[in-house]
């Protein structure tokens, strides 16, 4: 009987493990560069740290993750220091809870300023070290480093960077049926009528879809009008509330961007009407352009690699190619050039020399450099060459962040307190495209403001 | 063990006329015991019912195993249903999900033995306590137990998100130093291991475990355990020899969802396991590749049905347990 | 992963089972070799007391630091901010209302086909694999789940092909396409849809084993006795079962009330489908209102309650009884 009873739990144990040992063996090792290979010059400063492990987490997933983890392999070769990566769709909500339980990994990329302060409010950041401060002085635009500060401490350099208010569009279209590039917000409005009123498709395609963080997509909507319409002055104001979030100066820009995502006549180009606005996943919302049933798309300069959703690249975006974008134009032609944007922020957790020099080396341009060389993304850093870049568009994204006339302002939404930019603001987005008024959206999101 | 009422004749052989199952069930009276006892006590209509509740459940897990076998571009244009006018069948999903190689996180064999081994032993552990605590709460009698035992189950409620900080504080104080002592002794073991995710999923099951157990347990005819104490018997002997074997089939069917749920766990997880592949299971990987792209069908259908095979190996093994009576042989011997 | 890591895993999950082991064999070897004096007492402390020592570190120490966080503001400073806050933000009657929906429905439906499936299939041909089939959504995480039903509610305006069955079901009949997440209430039901069809599982389980309990002599004498199926159902097998209905009622009850990945990925909250538990998430770990999160908690630790007294009630009668 005993033995019985106890070989009916042992099979099915046993079956499990067999399986698992079994799937094991499909997998290898993965064999490591060897250091003979490696020019190990520009990698001198940083020391060796033999035998040290840095770990680095941050949202970061799939393909991307790999090119970042690509991009150190030749620092590790050369230091020493053994970096893993791992990437979390959680980890925004979670990196607070795992700093607090004293459990953090040792540098995690913060892909928002809102959440670096309050973690740094927390007592749980390193500030960052002198090198890491002189690349940033060195590299970096006075704005940019100020969005790694909290309370007049330094806590990390800016990593990559993305550009927000673009707008897709098919070159091949606009050349065949005589489009402009709009230069003001109120030859947008005219090229968006123009489009609806020559009938055979409407004229942009809109999509809030982002599972848990559906409606992200709209807050970037807004703050572009906020930007252009009424300057970086009352931006500024607006994401610090110093501005309610009812000011009539939102509600102007709610209104604006009404004008198109609120009415049938414009959206949703061959997917549907509003409605279908925020059930579309922002990752496919762009793709009617490419079957023409659909002009304009507004998406930041990331949205370059949804082109392919299958890979390859059949789908080029190039100013020839099958896409390509132009930036929200300003309110008046003769305005300076203002872009919103964001970027991440890789904060230390350990106070290490090895997760210093790991930082130090992100910071410099021979990373931006070796990281924008792979592909796909961009960063704010002087010192990157924008022929690095691996598009037409990145390359003009990167002399736009690195011109000095250009006025940078942050996402918003990452700038708020997490009540607002990481909830109230995204349902309230939510709401007010699926029919609730402005006034009504704005108050509700006005009242989740923290009080503190 | 016996399921041999399955190979019995049914209602099916004995009456075509539909509603004849009750003078069936009389006449049956005169049958031999046994037969009696296990002809069904429902009719056709029974079966027809289960077989529609059965198609009902199993569409939405059918669609997702026939998705998984088609081509990205299909999923997302046509219904599932249409699958032989818009043939397509393809491996790439699961070979996408399998093999696919990321330099972040390369090798899925790594993730299924951490699952496995998470899985194992936080199914073990609070199945241990909570056996050891039922019976306790059950049949030792003391003062306050049962204000004890019912705070014991309201503390089920106690989300498990509000508990995350305070423990890991306390884990990252007394357990990392043991860790980190562990690794210095035994260098095989990483420093990251897995003694954090066992014990706070222990910790989070005890509450459900000692009530669902506590509810078998106490039934247990109250003659067996006092002929035990009359005949001498200590606590640990009648726990072994009589509580232990009677409660099998409880112990077992609730061994079955623990392990389901830690399998299937993503929270506990990534707070306490800190994220390598020294430690973290399946789920971790398989959120981490459907997260990034959100609307890939295919790929999540894939690691759905691969994650899922383990648990459903463990529910055959062990369902033996469910159809057994709870409490046969006890009332009767 | 190389050979020395698979073994250094092995050799984590040998040890852990070892120290498992060890201690619970030398607690219940001293227990029976404690002295005379106090036996009792040292046999009572070694059962339970390796389980209150882990709930007392894993949940009652949170839930006391919970329930003080409730009442604090992010600086520290004693406060009702939260509670006010909670009741005055405009979707929380709605949040209340939704919830409560869903612990009515939630246990209610899915015990009584979990009850109903047992019935029938019981010793009946296949059996197992019927079981298997009502099992296998279990097995299925919850997000998982989420994702499988947002694939049968997906939605596609009128001219394009439907890829969402239940879509794919109206238009097949004549309808036009519906935008099931957003159409308020029918959402809510939807939702509860999913969680009823994962757990309709654990209730057939454990109420099938529970059947089986059933003596067969009072079947046996309900038969002679000349009732129907539906008599005995009612007058032997219910009260048979009733323990493990309770038992299933309830863990579906507190199940539901803490479930938050089924909105999360479906709705994220949004078009008026919003749970307590969802809230709750969304504030403390989304938008870092740890306070307003703990607040939440501590509410719906109150809807707890009654499910509470009502187990107190009968555990009481069983006491009685025996």
């Amino acid at each position: 009987m005993r033995f019985t009873r106890h070989r009916r739990l042992v099979v099915p144990v046993v079956a499990a493990a067999a399986l698992g040992l079994a799937l094991t063996a499909c997998t290898g090792d993965i064999a490591n560069e060897d250091a003979a290979d490696v020019d190990c010059a520009p990698y001198e400063q940083y020391g060796t740290f033999e035998g040290k492990k840095v770990s680095i987490s941050g949202t970061i997933l799939d393909l991307e993750a790999d090119r970042l983890v690509e991009s150190w392999k030749d620092f590790q070769t050369c230091t020493g220091i053994e970096i893993t990566y791992q990437g979390s769709s959680e980890f925004e909500a979670q990196i607070a809870v795992l700093a607090e339980g004293g459990n953090a990994p040792d540098i995690g990329i913060v892909p928002q300023p809102g959440l670096l302060g309050r973690l740094a409010d927390g007592g749980w950041l390193v500030p960052a070290s002198q090198e890491v401060e002189a690349n940033v002085d060195e590299f970096w635009s006075e704005d940019w480093k100020q969005y790694g500060t909290y309370d007049d401490t330094f806590y990390a350099a800016p990593l990559m960077a993305s550009i927000k208010g673009y707008i897709w569009y098919s070159p091949s279209e606009f050349e065949e049926k005589g489009y402009e590039i709009p230069k003001t917000l109120d030859e947008l409005n005219a090229l968006s009528e123009k489009i609806a009123a020559e009938g055979d498709h409407k004229p942009w395609c809109v999509g809030f879809e982002s599972g848990d963080a559906t409606g992200w997509p709209g807050t970037d909507w807004i703050e572009d009008y906020m930007l252009r319409l009424h300057g970086a002055d009352v931006y500024d104001q607006w994401v610090t509330h110093g501005i309610p979030f009812n000011d009539p100066k939102v509600a102007e820009a709610f209104d604006a961007a009404g004008e198109i995502l609120k009415s049938d006549a414009m959206v949703n180009g061959g997917i549907g009407d509003v409605s279908t606005i925020v059930t579309e996943a922002f990752q496919t919302a762009g793709l009617p352009i490419l079957d023409g049933q659909c002009s304009l798309h507004h998406q930041a300069s990331f949205y370059e690699t949804f082109w392919n959703p299958d890979g390859g690249d059949a789908n080029t975006v190039a100013s020839d190619g099958s896409v390509f974008a132009f930036l929200m134009p300003p309110a008046n032609a003769d305005d300076p050039l203002s872009v919103t944007g964001g970027g991440e922020f890789p904060v230390a957790f350990r106070d290490a020399e090895e997760v210093e020099a790991v930082r130090a080396y992100l910071s410099s341009d021979t990373w931006a450099n070796n990281r924008v060389k792979l592909g796909g993304v961009i960063s704010a850093n002087k010192g990157l060459d924008p022929k690095n870049a691996s598009s037409e568009l990145l390359e003009q994204s990167i002399e736009i962040l690195q011109d000095p006339e250009t006025t940078f302002r942050f996402d918003g939404s990452d700038l708020m307190p997490g009540a607002v930019g990481a909830d109230s603001f995204w349902k309230g987005m939510v709401a007010w495209t699926t029919g609730q008024s402005t006034a009504d959206t704005l108050n509700t999101i006005e009242s989740s403001w923290p009080a503190s | 063990m016996s399921i041999a009422p399955a190979d019995l004749p049914t209602g099916k052989d004995r009456g075509s006329i539909e509603g004849a199952a009750e003078t069936t069930a009389l006449t049956e009276v005169v049958g031999t015991k046994s037969a009696r006892v296990k002809k069904r006590l429902t009719s056709r209509t029974a079966t027809v019912a289960a077989l529609i509740i059965a198609v009902l459940w199993t569409i939405p897990t059918f669609g997702l195993l026939i998705s998984s076998f088609r081509p990205a571009e299909l999923v997302r244009t046509t219904g599932w249903w249409t699958i032989f006018e818009n043939w397509g069948f393809t491996l790439d999903n699961y070979k996408d999900v399998l093999l696919s190689t990321s330099q972040s996180s390369p090798q899925l064999g790594a993730y299924i033995v951490n699952s496995i081994a998470i899985s194992l032993v936080g199914t073990l552990i609070p199945l241990v306590l909570a056996t050891m605590a039922a019976y306790a709460f059950a049949w030792i009698k003391f003062k306050g137990a049962g204000v004890l035992f019912i705070l014991v189950f309201a503390l089920q409620i106690v989300p498990l998100q509000m508990a995350l900080v305070p423990l890991l504080q306390i884990f990252s104080t007394w357990l990392r130093p043991m860790q980190a002592w562990l690794h210095d002794v035994v260098p095989i073991i990483p420093e990251q291991n897995y003694a954090p995710v066992w014990l706070a999923h222990a910790m989070f099951a005890l509450p459900l475990a000692i009530f669902l157990l506590h509810n078998f347990i106490a039934e247990i005819p109250s003659e067996v355990i006092e002929a035990a104490r009359v005949d001498g018997a200590t606590h640990g002997q009648i726990f072994f020899r009589i509580v232990l074997p009677l409660a099998t089939p409880a112990i077992a069917s609730f061994a079955i969802f623990q392990f389901i749920w830690v399998w299937n766990d993503l929270l506990v997880a990534l707070i306490f396991s800190g994220g390598t592949q020294d430690v973290a299971p399946l789920t971790q990987r398989l959120a981490e590749m459907v997260g990034s792209r959100g609307q890939e069908w295919e790929r999540l259908t894939a690691g759905a049905f691969i994650s899922i095979i383990i648990p459903l190996a463990v529910f055959f093994g062990l369902q033996r347990y469910f159809v057994r009576g709870l409490l046969a042989g006890s009332t009767k011997g | 992963m190389t050979t020395a890591d698979l073994l250094g895993k092995l050799l984590q999950v040998v040890m852990g089972l070892a120290v498992l082991a060890a201690v619970v064999g030398l607690l219940i070897f001293f227990i029976d070799k404690a002295p005379k004096k106090g036996r009792d007492y040292w046999q009572l402390v070694g059962f339970l007391a390796p389980a209150l020592i882990f709930l007392a570190i894993g949940l009652v120490y949170p839930a006391i630091r919970t329930s003080l966080l409730a009442f604090q503001t992010s600086g520290g400073e004693w406060t009702l901010d939260n509670f006010v806050w909670t009741f005055t933000q405009p979707t929380a009657i709605r949040t209340l209302i939704n919830t409560v929906i869903w612990v009515l429905l939630v246990p209610t439906v899915s015990t009584a086909i979990g009850l109903a499936y047992a019935v029938f299939i019981d010793r009946s041909r296949g059996e197992k694999y019927y079981k298997v089939i009502l099992f296998m959504p279990i097995a299925i995480s919850f997000v998982g789940a989420g994702i499988i039903w947002r694939f049968v509610y997906e939605y596609r305006s009128g001219d394009r092909e439907q890829i969402g069955l239940l879509n794919a079901i109206v238009t097949a009949f004549g309808g036009e396409p519906v935008q099931f997440m957003q159409t308020d209430p029918l959402n809510t039901f939807l939702l509860i849809i999913v969680m009823i069809w994962i757990q309709t599982g654990f209730a057939m389980v454990l109420l099938s084993a529970a059947i089986k309990g059933v003596p067969t002599e009072q079947i046996e004498a309900a038969q002679l006795d000349g009732t129907n199926g539906w008599q005995r159902f009612v007058n032997v097998t219910v009260p048979g079962i009733r323990g493990a209905l309770v038992v299933v009622l309830t863990t579906i009850s507190i199940a539901t009330l803490k479930v938050f990945d089924i909105v999360r990925t479906m709705t994220a909250g949004n078009f008026n489908t919003s749970v307590i538990a969802n809230e709750m998430y969304t504030q403390a770990f989304r938008a870092s209102e740890v306070g307003r999160g703990s607040a939440l908690a501590l509410i719906l630790f109150l809807l707890v309650l009654p499910i509470v007294v009502y187990n107190i009630n009968v555990l009481r009668k069983q006491r009685e009884i025996r």
